[in-house]
């Protein structure tokens, strides 16, 4: 049981907010009858135009991802700032960087990882090839965390201020841009028979490039908000 | 080199020199100087709005001061970082108790974070000697106010932190919770433990060295 510290915090973290959600399951699952909702009426608007629906299926599974990110991102810190649990995890003797680390992971399982896996079953409204729906997983597999990361940054910067939600959104959604090119974009190329492995590889980097910095940004940020 | 009982007892570990506090375009407090050391028990009082939480948050590191600094063991508290944070139990006006998870929960969470675990009945062991046996397995929503304080409370009985900073701590407690903080602070203290208090109302801590702190609004 003696595990090293650092993990030992990063576990509790983890599990704790995870026990937070399933005790507040309709908060999570709002975030995932959104996505699918959202991602629904496209083909219902438009109508059974296979051609059209294709081209845009990408940009619209994409496009509603990244909003429904954003639904569950105020309640990644803000929650916590008022009960006052947010000062106690400031004040363990653990880096800050693994407690936002942890709360992001447990958040992206929570709110992403459904959507992730229900994606393929809503693209087939799209009429999008059995091998598209796999790389639309991928992309949003790989993507979705990054989306997380990001979006942690903007939530710890915004807490605390009034309309906060609004300012998330305008801050974190043009950082977004790169991750919706790159996925969107995968999934394109494997519509029109293009190796969609590059795109892919860049959203890999940029993941990379997320886990590494954004808890280290949303960590800064969580003490400037805090004082 | 272990430290002679006279030094452990003298020497002050905690010092902060010419702290001042300026909130917005008001200043709280200016030329604060006070020293503390193993088994010293300060009390800071002064009005509603005269600083005390701030100057509190300064002390747990929450907040950088805007003058002076403050010191652990002669070094500055933000150089320590989390190495300071080990010895610290800072309790404030929003006190940390989750409304969704019950008291044992909360307990064995809150040590979790500072990488102690406690096991299920070590938790409801100090649940119980704060008085809320029988209630370890509520929602905290469903505990009153003062209720939930003493929940959150049982971390000074779980904790091994040697300086507690209490914010505000008797707010909506009986008469008994109040005794059960008392005696708790006065074993902290006779372990050679800190305690720094902000409060309106008096304390009765048989304390060795005493200390109050007066900020004038």
């Amino acid at each position: 049981m003696n595990a090293h510290p650092m993990l030992s915090m990063f576990r509790w973290i983890v599990t704790r907010d995870l026990t937070l959600a399933w005790r507040r399951r309709a908060d999570v699952l709002s975030t995932l009858f959104f996505f699918v909702i959202v991602v629904s009426l496209f083909p219902l608007g438009i109508g059974p135009e296979m051609r059209l629906l294709q081209s845009i299926a990408p940009g619209v599974v994409w496009v509603a991802a990244l909003l429904a990110s954003m639904l569950s991102l105020n309640r990644l810190f803000a929650n916590d700032y008022q009960d006052g649990t947010l000062e106690q995890m400031l004040l363990t003797p653990q880096p800050l960087y693994l407690v936002v680390m942890g709360k992001v992971l447990a958040q992206w399982l929570v709110s992403e990882l459904p959507l992730v896996l229900i994606a393929p079953l809503v693209g087939v409204q799209f009429g999008l090839a059995s091998n598209t729906l796999v790389v639309l997983f991928f992309s949003l597999l790989i993507g979705t965390p990054i989306l997380s990361f990001i979006g942690s940054i903007g939530a710890a910067l915004t807490l605390g201020l009034r309309g906060g939600g609004v300012l998330v959104a305008l801050l974190v959604l043009p950082l977004y841009i790169p991750v919706l090119i790159f996925g969107a974009g995968a999934v394109d190329s494997s519509i029109v028979g293009i190796d969609p492995m590059a795109n892919l590889y860049l959203l890999s980097a940029l993941l990379v490039l997320s886990v590494v910095f954004a808890p280290w940004a949303a960590s800064a940020a969580l003490r400037i908000s805090l004082e | 080199m272990i430290p002679s009982p006279v030094n452990f007892f003298f020497d002050p570990m905690l010092e902060a020199t010419k702290l001042g506090c300026v909130r917005g375009a008001r200043r709280l407090f200016r030329d604060l100087n006070f020293s503390l050391a193993p088994g010293t028990f300060m009390q800071v009082t002064g009005p509603n709005g005269c600083g005390k939480t701030s100057l509190l948050r300064i002390i747990c590191g929450l907040v950088t001061p805007d003058e002076g600094k403050v010191t652990w063991q002669g070094a500055s508290i933000q150089s320590l970082g989390e190495e300071y944070a080990r010895r610290l139990t800072y309790l404030g006006h929003r006190i940390g108790v989750k409304e969704e998870l019950t008291s044992v929960e909360n307990l064995r969470i809150a040590s979790g974070l500072t990488a102690s675990d406690l096991t299920t009945s070590d938790a409801r062991e100090a649940l119980e000697r704060i008085g809320l046996a029988g209630r370890e397995d509520l929602p905290a929503r469903f505990l009153s106010e003062g209720q939930r304080r003493r929940s959150a409370l049982a971390r000074l009985i779980t904790g091994e932190t040697s300086l507690w900073v209490l914010d505000e701590v008797l707010a909506s407690l009986d008469s008994a919770a109040i005794k059960i903080v008392e005696s708790l602070i006065e074993r902290h203290l006779d372990n050679g433990g800190m305690a720094i208090v902000a409060t309106h109302q008096e304390l009765h801590i048989a304390a060795g060295s005493f200390q109050r702190l007066e900020l004038a609004s």
